[in-house]
């Protein structure tokens, strides 16, 4: 039900005084209002639930779960477990 | 990035189980609120990768399955009036009545129709100024700004024949009511992603400090879940409790001040009747005095409707966290998808429907 789907925006319009845009998901094109994503710009992705865009996506933030995942294997995992790939990735920083 | 496949990356999914397995020293409760949340745990067998020491146990975030068959029973019976246009979201029209559910009403003759925004009912409304079209406003905090938009631009539009059966629940009062109960064994929460994207952190903080219970807000793909509960999990070891955000791309601590504005604008905070717990002060949304005229329930005069829940269905248990979709006798029995005693059962994020989809098997 709270179901949000990121997607890009392609085109934005006015109607009926709202704010509204195109927004691909995956090739799939469909309306969205914008009026609470004033900043979304054409090529910015937004999260789109029930046909309103209700957040856009901060591309640094979006990054954080890769850098935190590295600072954390760093912090907890001093010996590398078994998996070669879990450690290689830990030494990466 | 298109911030979906990324997150469901397999190796980064091996490498947060193993920091999780690092960091737990013993047993842990996490409730993930959202039914979104519960749909990906189930579907990725994301809770059979945690050490045993974590348990996840599922929350009470499902709109359609809280939502109380009294208000069920209201649907019905505005649906089944001449002239009017009955339009909801597809996952309540399977979802049991006392008597019916809307899609019967619907094989009946009735206009009932699936729509995938609200925006569509106020459209269909301008399009058939003949017919009483009526939205079935359900929903979490997520939902309630599009349905604000609706009333308002109904408004604007000028629209006599449009009106709104309003069944709008809060998060952070269902949390208090989670950690009130004598039996709770939640030590932490995954608060749901996209109402704070809306509404923020804010209104979490009072619950972090009274009730001491980390707070972790929380995405939906595998990887944002599994970094969630690492996050609540270092608070829990370390004894701190705070609220804090994982799902930075799409959350801010201050949500979004433009959604919020136009919810407080059109809704103010009512008690709420939940399915199977039955009523929570200042729990759900109803209209403000300006917009009363776009009130279904007084439109149609159908505000005195009550309804007892059927006693078979452990719905009450299960969304609070007390039970499993798999102890209840009925499930995959007297209760399927097909012919479902309860909402959680139905809906696309009820927890009975995750179990029935994916863990039928090893449940039976």
């Amino acid at each position: 039900m709270c179901l949000g789907i990121p997607g890009k925006v392609t085109e934005t319009f006015d109607r009926n005084g709202l704010r509204m845009g195109k927004v691909e998901f995956g090739g799939i094109v469909k309306e969205a209002c914008l009026t609470y994503t004033p900043e979304a710009r054409v090529g910015d992705y937004v999260i789109v639930h029930v046909g309103f865009a209700i957040s856009q996506v901060d591309k640094a933030e979006a990054e954080e779960i890769f850098s935190y995942l590295q600072q954390i294997e760093a912090e907890t995992i001093e010996q590398p477990p078994g998996e070669p790939g879990a450690a290689d990735n830990g030494e990466v920083r | 990035m298109k911030y979906i496949h990324e997150y469901r990356d397999p190796d980064g999914a091996r490498r947060l189980v193993e920091v999780i397995r690092r960091l737990v020293t013993r047993p842990w409760s996490i409730m993930e609120v959202c039914g979104g949340q519960t749909h990906a745990i189930v579907r990725f067998g994301l809770d059979e990768l945690l050490p045993r020491e974590v348990n996840l146990i599922h929350g009470p975030g499902c709109p359609v399955c809280v939502t109380p068959i009294e208000i069920l029973d209201t649907a019905i019976a505005i649906a089944s009036r001449p002239g009017v246009t009955f339009c909801s979201f597809g996952d309540m029209l399977r979802v049991p009545g006392s008597r019916q559910d809307l899609l019967q009403v619907k094989s009946e003759g009735g206009d009932v129709r699936i729509v995938y925004s609200p925006m569509d009912a106020v459209t269909l409304a301008q399009e058939h100024p003949d017919r009483e079209v009526v939205f079935f406003a359900i929903g979490f905090e997520t939902t309630a700004p599009a349905n604000a938009m609706a009333v308002v631009q109904a408004a604007r539009l000028g629209l006599r024949n449009f009106s709104v059966l309003v069944s709008h629940v809060l998060v952070p009062p269902a949390l208090r009511a989670v950690l009130d109960a004598p039996n709770c064994r939640v030590q932490g929460f995954l608060a749901p992603g996209h109402v704070c994207a809306i509404m923020g952190t804010e209104e979490y903080w009072p619950i972090v400090e009274q009730y001491r219970v980390p707070i972790v807000v929380t995405g939906f793909e595998p990887l944002d879940i599994l970094q969630g509960v690492a996050m609540c999990l270092r608070q829990l070891e370390e004894g701190r409790a705070e609220a804090e955000i994982q799902y930075g791309r799409a959350v801010r601590p201050e949500g979004n001040r433009l959604a919020i504005v136009q919810i407080r604008e059109v809704f103010e905070p009512v008690p709420r009747k939940w399915r199977g717990i039955g009523e929570i002060p200042g729990s759900g949304l109803g209209l403000r005095a300006p917009y009363a005229r776009f009130d279904a329930r007084t439109r149609f005069g159908v505000e005195k409707i009550t309804a007892e829940e059927p006693k078979e269905c452990i719905a009450g248990e299960v969304l609070q966290g007390h039970r499993r979709p798999c102890d209840c006798p009925a499930f995959g029995i007297l209760c399927t998808p097909e012919r479902p005693l309860g909402a959680p059962m139905v809906s696309a994020e009820g927890s009975c429907a995750a179990y029935y989809r994916y863990r039928r098997h090893a449940a039976h």
